[in-house]
């Protein structure tokens, strides 16, 4: 039976309703995401100054230090997945988390041990639900991540890499999340945060670039020992900033095709409706006629 | 190195989520983990770890600003001067009274762990530089 023209109504009413909603959704979306941007320009002077001055120490020092040394024959991988606290944002949530499982896979295949590290409700959810055990987690925020959220991870990160993997350490700690190419295009991403190795900036200095040759205070090892932490620590941060802008981006591109969508369903009902109400208009029209002929003829009969 | 006068450094103080100051100046006085350096154009390369918290600046207009950054580390290489603290403040933009209130309640919970170590010693370097700045 086709739907009568007070359920058309209906449903038409709440498909605008929804498309008031993720209209909104996206218009805040895009909003922040300038913010998001914005942040991530706004932290790019510490992270630069603080790459540069750590590839200073380990080019100019021959210091081991524990954060950069790769342990003889891996056991234990942690592994940090960097997800949203919200849906709404179309794939964002299930292709991060996938790629985590591509690692997980690739670190199992290499017979090291997994220890999950997560940020965001959407990847703790999906771990809990498939009851797997969670060495930490931290949710909130995943929007608009803080340098002090960042510098906690790096932290319980660190503090992991340090212990021996007798005792419950790792050995080397991976990084998913979600690199932000352009308004169009995140991508999935892994790095290894630990062992650092350290790389100098995108571009190759020069030849006559040289970096100059540094006195260190106190000396090489103290300032390389409180370097490092902040330098993971500022990785850590640039990897949840891009999180966040793709987050972001994910969420308003989804929430566009969803008010598309609604719009498109709007029309389909309203013209539906339409149809609907006019046949039934018709209806009336030929049984009024049909009513009156039919008395016509009746009264025709009679006399 | 003593007439240089042509001369000024190019200082950049940055912290975690931002720029904190930027501008050109004639000395920078830090503290770090040995003592006291002053820093003036031409100054050999450089990187330090800051310990007591407070940066001083003369800037190139004879202004005298002074900036709390705990925890920080500095790098000097050919005239430019970077302080890098996560939570770098400038000395003017630090309420004094409500500085002085967070480190009162900062001592009452103790230096017994790290963290709060840590958040005395933020305390205290913020009310040094406001101390200064005012």
């Amino acid at each position: 039976m086709p739907a009568t023209q007070r359920e058309l109504k209906d449903r038409r009413n709440s498909v605008s309703t929804i498309k008031k909603l993720t209209r909104a959704m996206e218009l805040i979306a895009a909003s922040r995401i300038v913010k998001a941007q914005q942040r991530a320009q706004a932290a790019g002077p510490y992270a630069r100054e603080l790459t540069r001055a750590v590839s200073a120490v380990a080019t100019f020092s021959n210091v081991d230090h524990p954060l950069t040394t790769e342990k003889p024959n891996p056991k234990r991988a942690a592994v940090l997945l960097i997800t949203s606290d919200r849906g709404q944002a179309g794939a964002y949530s299930s292709s991060v988390i996938r790629e985590g499982e591509r690692l997980n896979q690739l670190l199992r295949e290499d017979e090291k041990e997994i220890v999950p590290y997560l940020t965001g409700r959407k990847g703790i959810a999906y771990y809990t639900f498939r009851q797997r055990e969670i060495a930490q987690s931290w949710s909130g925020e995943s929007d608009a991540p803080t340098f002090a959220r960042a510098r906690e991870v790096a932290d319980a990160l660190i503090e992991a890499f340090l212990t021996p993997t007798e005792e419950g350490g790792v050995d080397e700690i991976h990084i998913v999340f979600t690199r932000f190419v352009s308004m169009l295009t995140q991508k999935p991403d892994v790095i290894r945060l630990l062992p650092l190795e350290v790389v100098e900036g995108e571009e190759a200095p020069a030849a006559d670039d040289v970096l100059p040759l540094y006195e260190f205070e106190p000396s090489a090892e103290d300032v390389l020992d409180g370097l490092l932490p902040k330098y993971v620590a500022s990785r850590i941060h640039f990897c949840m900033l891009q999180a966040a802008a793709s987050e972001l981006a994910s969420r308003q591109r989804a929430m566009k095709s969803a008010t598309d969508n609604a719009q498109d369903l709007i029309e389909r009902l309203t013209r539906e409706y339409n149809q609907v109400r006019q046949s039934a208009i018709t209806q009336e029209i030929s049984e009024i006629v049909g009513g009156a002929n039919a008395l016509a003829d009746a009264n025709a009969g009679s006399e | 190195m003593a007439d240089e006068s042509g001369k000024h450094l190019e200082v950049a103080l940055v912290a975690a989520e931002r720029v904190v100051w930027e501008g050109q100046a004639t000395i920078v006085i830090a503290r770090t983990t040995d003592g006291d350096v002053g820093i003036l154009p031409g100054h050999a390369p450089l990187l330090g770890l800051l310990q007591g918290g407070t940066v001083q600046v003369r800037t190139v207009d004879g202004d005298f600003l002074v900036a709390a950054a705990p925890d920080g580390f500095i790098s000097v290489a050919n005239d430019r001067v970077s302080i890098l603290a996560e939570n770098a403040e400038m000395g003017h933009d630090i309420d004094l009274e409500e500085a002085r209130r967070e480190l009162e309640l900062a001592l009452k919970t103790g230096t017994a762990s790290e963290a709060d170590a840590d958040e005395v010693r933020l305390a205290e370097a913020r009310v040094r530089a406001a101390e200064t700045a005012s």
